[in-house]
């Protein structure tokens, strides 16, 4: 039998029937539906940070602007059934489940480094597929120039959406040559695992070489367009957040000097360590940016 | 009413004030030896010690308006607020150099000098360490109570410094610092509408 999103028991709903498991049962309550992904050579070989560390400092605006908030709140979050609406300059539009985006066979596990425009920085490993393989299964038509993404809208289940801190939905977007990168992918699991709500469930964006608000959560749509699509954080502030957001440690946020950052879970006097270049993927990536101007297409 | 609560205040040795000040600080030592501050432990230091440098920057100047309106005096007290809130934010820098920044001069130069709202901080900062040298009763002697007075009017523009500091340091208009910046303006009115305390008022409380 082939296990469906669907049968994936709630994290929450398993750590607490293990709690009132006795230690020889224990055994059996080991996840219904563990993911995994074949080892990429594209994964980083520096340490991830712990699933603790991972699931409990994030931005989900949606959840709240504290880094807590999204572990605090997102629990309520229904990610089953969901559905990505992919439509635009494809083949094949339509409504499109977890399953279908991410079979169980295709999955990769990818540990890539995560760098925050806040200027911190994790080690994360994800598991999904590659957003190419996603696209080519709908079909891009060759009008197509560029990918956009949407965040689900639920003020129900997402709190900090009741309050008009973001234009809502959450936009983001990539130009096609950058979609259909092999580094870019379509993350649905984390260590082995479901992604956790606050971490974007059930299918994320991940973009390892651009700061982290690029990577797009609970994404339920996808459109391929012609023309350079809306982003959040540019429409809010276009001098701070431009529609590339490459990692750039020369191009400084006006607020943030992104010359160096901090490693979450580093402890409390380990200091900063310096940025590179496209988080570190310029040897993969820097080619798709010939002859542009970074300091203007930040 | 007012001069029954001036005499309990009387009875309370000002160095109770520091007892109660060291409370916040107590606990944020508590919380970051049991990993109560989550997985980023530094961002929470740093920024609970700022906040609370501004809450005691508050109070301070929270003690003028209301002896004007309630004739409730805490100006007893007032040198201590000031240098406890001083201290705080000496602690807030020192977080920052040490844990945030990792002692790399070089870059904290640079975004003191090119970030306005570190640059708006450490304004808020210096003046503050003007206040806290001279708030000794040889440095009101030696500038002159007037010199002293015009000195120490440097802590309006450093509480609202350090305010838009706050505020500026977020990626988003957020409530709470709204609140405290709102909270501000409203004590700094209260000054100029309410210039002569209501009725009547010993003399002598004018000392200091």
């Amino acid at each position: 039998m082939k296990l469906k999103w669907s049968d994936v028991t709630p994290k929450a709903d398993y750590l607490n029937r293990r709690s009132f498991m006795t230690a020889a049962a224990a055994l059996v309550a080991s996840p219904a539906l563990a993911l995994t992904g074949k080892p990429s050579g594209l994964s980083t070989d520096e340490a991830p940070n712990t699933l603790e560390e991972i699931t409990n400092y994030n931005n989900f605006y949606e959840f709240g602007t504290g880094k807590e908030d999204p572990a605090r709140h997102a629990g309520n979050l229904t990610t089953d059934p969901w559905s990505v609406e992919i439509g635009g300059l494809v083949d094949r539009p339509g409504s499109y489940s977890v399953d279908d985006l991410a079979p169980a066979n295709a999955l990769e596990e990818r540990i890539y480094r995560l760098r925050c425009v806040e200027a911190w920085s994790m080690v994360i490993p994800w598991i999904g597929v590659p957003l190419a393989g996603v696209l080519d299964k709908a079909g891009v038509q060759p009008g197509a120039k560029f990918v956009a993404f949407e965040t689900l809208v639920r003020p129900e289940e997402m709190p900090g959406q009741s309050r008009p801190i973001l234009d809502w939905p959450y936009r983001e977007g990539l130009r096609i040559d950058e979609a259909m990168h092999p580094l870019a992918i379509l993350a649905t699991g984390l260590y082995d695992d479901a992604l956790p709500n606050q971490n974007g469930a059930p299918i994320r964006l991940v973009v390892p070489w651009k700061y982290g608000f690029k990577s797009i959560k609970s994404i339920v749509k996808i459109t391929l367009t012609d023309s350079q699509p809306r982003c959040t954080w540019q429409d809010l502030q276009p001098s701070e957040y431009g529609f590339y957001a490459n990692v750039n440690p020369e191009v400084n946020h006006p607020r943030w000097s992104q010359a160096t950052e901090r490693r979450i879970g580093s402890g409390l006097f380990a200091g900063r360590q310096d940025t590179p270049m496209f988080n570190g993927y310029a040897d993969q990536v820097a080619g798709l940016y010939q002859g542009m101007d970074l300091t203007k297409n930040y | 009413m007012a001069q029954v609560i001036n005499g309990y205040l009387r009875r309370i040795p000002v160095w109770a004030v520091w007892l109660g000040a060291a409370i916040p600080l107590a606990l944020l030592v508590w919380d970051t030896l049991t990993g109560g501050l989550g997985v980023e432990p530094v961002r929470d230091i740093e920024h609970r010690l700022g906040r609370t440098a501004l809450y005691f920057l508050i109070a301070t100047l929270a003690v003028t308006p209301l002896m004007r309106i309630t004739r409730i005096s805490l100006l007893r007290f007032r040198r201590a607020l000031g240098l406890i809130s001083f201290t705080y934010a000496a602690l807030h820098v020192a977080s920052w150099i040490s844990m945030e920044m990792g002692f790399l001069w070089g870059q904290m130069l640079t975004d003191v000098i090119k970030r306005p709202y570190l640059i708006f901080g450490m304004s808020a900062f210096v003046m503050l360490f003007a206040l806290a040298v001279t708030s000794n009763d040889s440095s009101i002697r030696r500038l002159g109570a007037a010199g002293w007075r015009r000195l120490h009017r440097l802590v309006y523009p450093a509480v609202l410094l350090a305010s838009i500091h706050w505020i500026w340091a977020l990626k988003l208009w957020e409530t709470k610092p709204l609140l405290v910046l709102g909270m501000i303006l409203v004590l700094l009115a209260l000054r100029v509408l309410i210039r002569r305390p209501l009725g009547r008022r010993p003399a002598k409380v004018q000392t200091n």
